[in-house]
């Protein structure tokens, strides 16, 4: 059961999150550092998660067919390619990388 | 837990042989924008009582983007409950597929599948870097991660990176 305490935990936590952005007065919410920071949060997450996952295997870093999967897929981004159309190339690009 | 980077995130700290707190706290923290959606949301969806709570568990991007689109509260309403149901019924029907079938790959990483959560990272990320602060941000914490990773647990360079964002937001100016 450890296992599952700490999902249970996020998904609980995260719709907490939800709850109290429909529920709770204004001004908390809409304080300016609150406005400034919670949208930043993501971005910064979502980058560190996009390197972490490219160039680390473990508590290593490495460099391998990830990071040309990772070119790729910025490359489809910029093109404006949907979602399921960047994570499909960027996964066939490290595929073949590691057939040649 | 019903937002997809949140769900994304936890599997990509645990995958990579973190903590699972960690992934917790990390899910947690990127769930955080959807308080400041259910704010924007409050006055279109009007939900009181049980509907509150019902319609609290739909507050991600995608009804938050359909419903302020729309010119009228009731507009909203409809937009936010038709996008919440349909997502919600093929996300999870998708996930349903993903856990059922993946046994079947003999050899994920031959597909690339290890590129696939970096690839889907930058598909959430982009449409957010639409300003130089946000993208200097970006790279920033991209940096801080790597440099703190091979010192600190799995995971643990994500958290470093939230703290490093709520000092930055919290100071002065």
């Amino acid at each position: 059961m450890t296992g599952w305490a700490p999902l249970l935990v996020a998904g609980a936590a995260c719709y907490a999150i939800k709850l109290a952005g429909l529920s709770l007065p204004q001004r908390f919410l809409g304080a300016p550092r609150v406005q400034r920071i919670v949208p930043l949060l993501p971005v910064a997450l979502l980058a560190a998660l996009v390197a972490t996952s490219t160039f680390s295997t473990g508590r290593h870093l490495v460099l391998d067919a990830r990071a040309g999967a990772l070119a790729v897929a910025v490359v489809a981004v910029l093109l404006r390619a949907p979602f399921l159309v960047v994570v499909a190339a960027g996964a066939a690009t490290a595929a073949l990388l590691r057939l040649v | 837990m019903f937002t997809g980077a949140s769900q994304f995130a936890y599997i990509g700290v645990v995958g990579a042989g973190g903590n699972l707190w960690a992934g917790a706290a990390t899910a947690a923290l990127l769930g955080t924008r959807n308080a400041l959606y259910g704010m924007r949301l409050a006055t279109m969806l009007q939900a009181t009582g049980l509907r509150r709570f019902a319609a609290a568990h739909f507050v991600i991007d995608e009804t938050t983007a359909m419903a302020i689109a729309r010119e009228t509260p009731a507009d909203s309403r409809y937009a936010y409950w038709a996008t919440a149901i349909a997502l919600f019924a093929l996300w999870n029907l998708g996930t349903l597929i993903g856990a059922l079938a993946t046994h079947l790959l003999p050899n994920p990483k031959a597909l690339g599948l290890d590129a696939a959560p970096p690839a889907a990272f930058v598909a959430l990320l982009a449409p957010r870097l639409r300003a130089r602060e946000p993208l200097a941000i970006a790279f920033a914490a991209a940096l801080v991660a790597l440099v703190a990773l091979p010192f600190v647990p799995a995971g643990v360079p994500l958290l470093i990176v939230a703290a490093l964002v709520v000092i930055y937001g919290i100071r002065p100016r």
